[in-house]
């Protein structure tokens, strides 16, 4: 599998070339969220604003109450945690275009709990106005800067940074409200999002080889959640649905499939795989998504649940896990 | 608009008129309606009447004299509305008001009217249901344009509009009217710190330091004296005023900017103009009458305040 590095770092310079009116706001994390290049690519566009989100946010919205796109970008906790009351005042409530770039979801730093973003996509999802979209791949983050440019509104991202596996092809963009169809099967659907979809198809050909025919869809927008696609993928299965999330299991995809599946009466067994209402700790992204169960095998647990089978496949039928170095040039630092 | 000084003393007669008003019209509201907050009209009628009248360049009102129902909060597919028209057009030359004190809403809605930008009936809609005059403030209500609320958050908002107008190129000026217990808030040093960090001196605050919160006296609650010299270890530029004197809040918007954010200290009597407010101390936020015999008190007063020889 390619893996790619600094993917945002470079995107973003290209595509803001010529869109002036394209600003971004740094608290005090540049190298660390991939806006460094822009800094010193486009010096006049690029502010530092500090160890201090809750001023950028409301100044944010200032700004884009004048016509200017900021671009935030720090960790995703010092955006929904530190500053909501702003995001909800400042942002939200008008309904202004400001762009939040939200970094280390879930399991994907060690830097502990006050660093693991694991229940932004329920805060934001709840609040109104806001557009909620994640990332699993370099060719979603990659493409994503059009579409979100285009919301008429505030957008949240969850968004990858450093090394990042290419898993979906280069010349298919993101689309917001549209889910990737990985995989098409009757027995199972699954819906996986963020780094679970890279980790969801370390166990496909296992499964596939055990006969387990499975529908996988990659869902990136979890607000609105209105795809059609995937309405008609969680009607289908014959044994039941498997959600996968980097992030609680409360408020998040698999509480938007809870919901849609119960909408539209579709009696069939969920299963969510995600944080069970718990917090991280700081460790290793394998070691988390081991400890907390969202890793491969964990889905395989899952599809033997729905199935009522057991498979017989085990750690050494999975394709390998892909190992980051924690110390690497890909990361301004080892969070 | 703005006259000369030399043209004689005639503004400075305008602004305590228009005070005056301002109190006589917040207490005959709150006579009727059995509540209000009066505090707010008599600590902030001076600073809101020298604003409107001498400081800020403003256009007429482009919105309707009485103010339409509310259309609704913003969401996709509809228009988001403010009530920024009453303080006239957005344009390059003309200046902002951006309105903090929230809670502060009926003294503005009074101002308002006494500055010809609202017809008096609008404030006959004051906290109605379906309608824009509410009684905080938000930003479809008359004379505002930012939700500050929560409070703490407009100076930040105002800073980002501030910057968006400096890389315009904008000469308006951006006028930021807060109260002192927001200072108590960390977003507020957290602005002021952006604010001279990026050197944002089209934007000045003036700041109602009345001493008074809602729980009682600041000094009771949270202190935040010495606010001038605190202020100035930000980097901030700060001049204190005599909070009912027109041509001590006027003096510091003729200062030339200098790269520093701009705070006019305006310290005032939370009782100023209504004598009888004095026996509510220390608890002056929000005043609803105790008794009957009270509330015939205020009616004296209000009765002596619409005297023709009364406020000048």
């Amino acid at each position: 599998m390619e893996t790619v590095t600094r993917v945002h770092a470079r995107n973003l310079v290209a595509w803001a070339e010529d869109k002036p009116t394209v600003l971004v706001l740094s608290a005090d994390l540049t190298g660390s969220t991939e806006i460094d290049l822009f800094r010193d690519t486009y010096p006049e566009r690029f502010f530092s604003m500090g160890m201090a989100e809750q001023n950028m946010l409301s100044f944010a919205g200032g700004l884009a109450r004048e016509g200017l796109y900021p671009f935030v970008h720090t960790f995703a906790v010092f955006i929904y945690r530190r500053a909501y009351d702003q995001i909800a005042d400042s942002i939200a409530y008008p309904r202004l275009p400001v762009r939040l770039f939200g970094f280390l979801p879930g399991v994907t730093t060690p830097g502990g709990a006050t660093h693991q973003a694991i229940e932004d996509i329920a805060v934001m999802r709840s609040l109104p106005n806001l557009t909620v979209v994640e990332v699993g791949d370099a060719t979603d983050v990659e493409t994503l800067l059009d579409p979100v440019q285009a919301v008429d509104g505030p957008v949240y991202v969850r968004m990858l940074r450093g090394e990042i596996p290419r898993l979906f092809p280069a010349d298919e963009p993101l689309q917001l409200g549209r889910a990737r169809r990985l995989h098409g099967g009757t027995d199972i659907t699954l819906l996986s999002s963020g780094i679970c979809t890279e980790e969801a198809l370390r166990a496909a050909s296992a499964l596939a080889d055990r006969g387990v025919s499975i529908e996988h869809l990659h869902v990136s927008t979890l607000k609105p959640f209105d795809d059609d696609s995937v309405a008609e993928a969680v009607a289908k299965p014959r044994y039941g649905v498997i959600t996968m999330e980097n992030h609680t299991v409360l408020g998040g995809l698999g509480t938007a499939t809870a919901e849609l599946m119960a909408t539209l009466g579709v009696g069939k067994p969920l299963v969510r795989i995600g944080i069970q209402d718990e917090f991280l700790h700081g460790a290793s992204r394998p070691y988390l998504m081991r400890e907390y169960g969202l890793d491969a095998i964990s889905l395989v647990r899952a599809v033997e649940a729905l199935v009522k089978q057991d498979l017989a496949i085990g750690e050494t039928d999975l394709l390998a896990v892909r190992l980051e170095e924690v110390h690497s040039a890909a990361k301004a630092e080892a969070l | 608009m703005r006259s000369s000084i030399t043209a004689g003393q005639s503004w400075i007669d305008d602004v305590h008129r228009a005070a005056h008003a301002v109190r006589r019209r917040v207490l005959d509201h709150t006579i009727k309606n059995n509540g209000g907050y009066l505090s707010q009209a008599c600590s902030s009628a001076e600073t809101l009447a020298t604003l409107y009248l001498r400081v800020m360049r403003l256009g007429p009102s482009v919105s309707p004299r009485i103010p339409p129902p509310f259309p609704g909060v913003p969401k996709p597919g509809r228009e988001t509305y403010t009530g920024a028209g009453y303080n006239g057009a957005h344009a390059p030359e003309l200046d902002r008001l951006y309105f903090s004190a929230v809670h502060y809403a009926l003294p503005l809605y009074a101002t308002l009217i006494e500055t010809g930008r609202m017809d008096e009936q609008g404030l006959e809609q004051f906290n109605r249901d379906g309608s824009t005059v509410e009684m905080i403030g938000a930003e479809h209500s008359p004379g505002l344009e930012l939700t500050g609320g929560s409070l703490g958050q407009t100076l930040s908002q105002a800073g980002g509009v501030a910057l968006a107008r400096r890389l315009r190129g904008d000469s308006g000026r951006q006028w930021v009217y807060m109260s002192d217990g927001e200072f108590q808030s960390g977003q507020t040093w957290e602005a002021v710190q952006a604010l001279t960090y990026h050197k944002i001196d089209n934007l000045t605050a003036y700041v109602d330091v009345n001493g008074q919160q809602c729980d009682g006296k600041m000094t009771d609650v949270m202190n935040i004296e010495p606010l001038q010299s605190r202020l100035e270890a930000f980097g901030a530029r700060v001049v204190p005023a005599d909070g009912h004197d027109p041509e001590q809040l006027a003096a510091p918007a003729e200062l030339t900017p200098d790269g520093r954010p701009l705070f006019v200290l305006a310290y005032t009597n939370p009782c100023q103009g209504m004598p009888l407010l004095e026996q509510r101390r220390p608890k002056l936020h929000y005043v609803r009458f105790k008794s009957d015999a009270e509330r015939a008190e205020y009616q004296a007063m209000l009765r002596e305040m619409s005297a023709p020889t009364s406020g000048g």
